[in-house]
């Protein structure tokens, strides 16, 4: 059967060339089909079948049984498209479905993530990545374990990788549910063991390998879907042809609505607040920068958390062991910022463009100041309040809408925007592609860090260190299959939001990680002593904190809530793992001269390239 | 031996500069939003776009700086 060649990695730029001019054929092909009458149905079918049996179908094709291609896509991937697949890797469903609408309701304390989750990047170049990538790792505890020595760091880090992915990857796996149930109308529960279905094609038979290519893949198709929506509206509302430069005339705007609609002043009455549940209400202005201390300490601490999370997530780390050189690992980390950010500046720009068709009462589309049976005839309203998205209370009772009255979740800010901008629905069906690729392309990057380290640091450095490579990639596939369904089984009970479970994701691996990551190579006297009190108090006090502020009902400290629980873990991580180290002996000369080798990029790995 | 030591020496002062730029855009300019915001959303800007733009270039010139060092020294790869 077909199979990847050699030669694959020569002919990157033409197979992704067609790939694009194919995916963008196929667009066409669906909007000729809409004015066609094709029914929407079968177009969202359609979007959501061909893209996932294309990553299938990428999956297959990377398969392989070496254990060096499996753990690191045989280190061999060019830094453009390392750095496009990182993006895809670690843009979830919380970046893309989420983070708009977070900017629409919250407003400018929310784009605190955006800082947060592109600046960790410059902590990924300067601190850690390259030097991982000279230790020649396949996985982040490889690193911990052999660095510091011994058993116990290698067991430490696993169980942090394991409890920071597992929160991470059921979000995705939630939101690969939640776009799958909307595209193919199917019960959500069903929507999540199909999406789970396509990230073990993804990911099954290649590992590391074939998960790269198809998150190139994926990057392709959700940036695509993103930007499209947002270029349209900005010409449609006539702010001008490119909606980075534009927003700002339309952000001008949306303050001058905000004060004349009054979206301060005006806020939902506990009973409509009540009837409306877990939805909210547009309370917050888009750019009411932060005024006091503690605004300023929230942003500040929020965008801490992000960073120092992004530089100690496993996911993210372990795509940089698959370049060529430690030269292509720090540039790499360059382009995948610039992907990233080809997403995340669009974000604010859509949040500010949609709030644009509601509140402007000058916009054809706009809803607040109509009466509530006129909006409630709309399409999209009645299709969203159906799947409980989105609700309207007249709280006055005087039949008009105001800005007090329209809840909503935020994800509906992308996933709806092409209807409620009265877009064609081939735009809501690429957008619905989007986000699958979005969610599921993360959750491919988060089972295989899960799998590889229970596989590689688990399975064959401490429990049978004699197991050949053919055994070692069974059992690094049938734990993928079990921690999917376990990943599957947890998210169809929705036990908390997307975003919500992506910044504990986040905490859980600042707390754990990044003292011992950055130490490791930084400081040379840290030693096992000191990573092991670091790992262990840093995590558990974060934990132990969270628990108490999110279940235990003790009130934060200093607003030091949930989302930012990193802000306890990490200092307790850093003091305790310098203070042990110094009380400790220093490292032997074996480890010193280890930590030598990985400062310069000439010469051997620390370890063999088929470990 | 030496010249590992002035390599690392020169590689710790190019993180150092990197990280206060870093710290500037991720942080301080961020505490003046109020300040940045007049007839053009300045604070929207700085944390919607500035930054990020400031990020990539950031990271684009660490790293060419980073491999000018190892070349100095001879201690990049293709040496």
């Amino acid at each position: 059967m077909l199979k990847l060649g050699d030669n694959f990695i020569s002919s990157l730029n033409k197979v992704y060339g067609l790939y694009t001019l194919g995916f963008l054929g196929f667009v066409i092909l669906m909007a000729i089909l809409e004015m066609a009458g094709v029914s929407n149905t079968i177009i969202g079918w359609l979007f959501v079948a061909f893209t996932v049996l294309i990553y299938a179908l990428i999956g297959v094709l990377s398969r392989t049984m070496q254990s060096s291609q499996y753990y690191v896509a045989g280190r061999e991937v060019p830094a453009v498209y390392n750095g496009m697949a990182t993006a895809a890797d670690w843009m979830s469903g919380a970046s893309f479905i989420a983070m708009a609408g977070g900017i629409y309701l919250n407003g400018y304390p929310y784009m605190g993530f955006l800082v947060g989750w592109t600046g960790g990047y410059v902590l990924v170049a300067s601190l850690i990545a390259p030097y991982l990538r000279k230790f020649g790792c396949y996985t982040v505890p490889d690193f911990i374990g052999t660095r510091y020595g011994g058993n116990l760091p290698r067991v430490c880090a696993v169980i942090i990788l394991v409890v920071a992915s597992f929160t991470y990857v059921t979000a995705q796996i939630n939101g690969t549910g939640t776009v799958a149930s909307r595209a193919l109308q199917i019960p959500f529960e069903l929507g999540v063991w199909i999406g789970l279905a396509g990230i073990l094609f993804c990911s099954m038979l290649g590992g590391m390998r074939a998960v790269t290519w198809t998150q190139v893949a994926q990057y392709i198709v959700l940036i695509i879907a993103y930007l499209i929506p947002v270029f349209w509206m900005s010409n449609k509302l006539g702010y001008g042809l490119i909606p980075h430069l534009a927003q700002f005339d339309a952000v001008s705007r949306v303050q001058e609505l905000e004060g004349l609609l009054g979206v301060k002043e005006l806020l939902p009455t506990a009973e409509a607040q009540a009837e409306a549940g877990k939805l909210a209400a547009l309370k917050v202005g888009i750019n009411d920068a932060s005024a006091t201390a503690m605004a300023n300490w929230k942003f500040f601490t929020l965008v801490l958390c992000m960073m120092a999370g992004t530089a100690s997530l496993p996911h993210v780390l372990m795509r940089y062991f698959t370049t060529a050189s430690v030269k292509a690992a720090r540039q790499s980390v360059g382009w995948s910022l610039l992907f990233i950010c080809l997403l995340y500046l669009t974000a604010p720009a859509l949040a500010t463009f949609t709030k644009l068709s509601l509140l402007d009462p000058t916009v054809a589309t706009s809803i607040i100041g109509k009466s509530i049976t006129e909006v409630s005839n709309l399409e999209w309203i009645q299709q969203w309040s159906n799947v409980g998205f989105l609700k309207m209370v007249d709280g006055n009772g005087d039949g008009i809408l105001q800005v007090n009255e329209f809840f909503m979740r935020g994800d509906i800010v992308v996933l709806a925007t092409p209807e409620m901008a009265g877009l064609p629905y081939v735009i809501s069906g690429l957008v619905a592609a989007g986000g699958l690729a979005a969610a599921m392309s993360t959750a491919d990057g988060l089972l295989l860090a899960i799998a590889n380290a229970l596989s590689h640091d688990l399975y064959y450095k401490v429990i049978d260190p004699k197991a050949d490579t053919s055994r070692r990639l069974i059992v690094a596939r049938v734990l993928l299959l079990f921690i999917g369904a376990a990943g599957a089984f947890v998210a169809s009970l929705k036990l908390t939001s997307i975003l919500g479970a992506v910044a504990w994701a986040f905490c859980f691996a600042n707390s754990g990680l990044f003292f011992p990551l950055v130490l490791g190579v930084w400081w040379k006297r840290a030693n096992k002593a000191g990573a092991v009190a670091g790992m262990i108090g840093g995590f558990g006090v974060g934990f132990w904190y969270l628990y108490m502020v999110q279940f235990g009902g003790m009130t934060p400290w200093y607003g030091i809530d949930g989302l930012r629980f990193g802000m306890i873990g990490m200092p307790v991580s850093l003091i305790l793992m310098v203070v042990v180290s110094l009380m400790t002996e220093e490292p032997d000369q074996e480890t010193q001269d280890m930590v030598d080798a990985i400062r310069v990029p000439k010469g051997k790995a620390v370890l063999a390239a088929d470990h | 031996m030496s010249k590992q030591i002035e390599h690392w020496g020169k590689t710790k002062s190019l993180l150092w500069i990197t990280l206060i730029i870093w710290a500037f855009f991720a942080f301080i300019i961020h505490l003046f939003g109020t300040s940045l915001n007049g007839s053009f959303p300045g604070a929207y800007y700085m944390a919607g776009q500035g930054a990020q733009l400031a990020f990539v270039i950031l990271t684009f010139w660490f790293a060419s700086r980073q491999n000018k060092i190892d070349e100095e020294f001879g201690f990049s790869e293709d040496d």
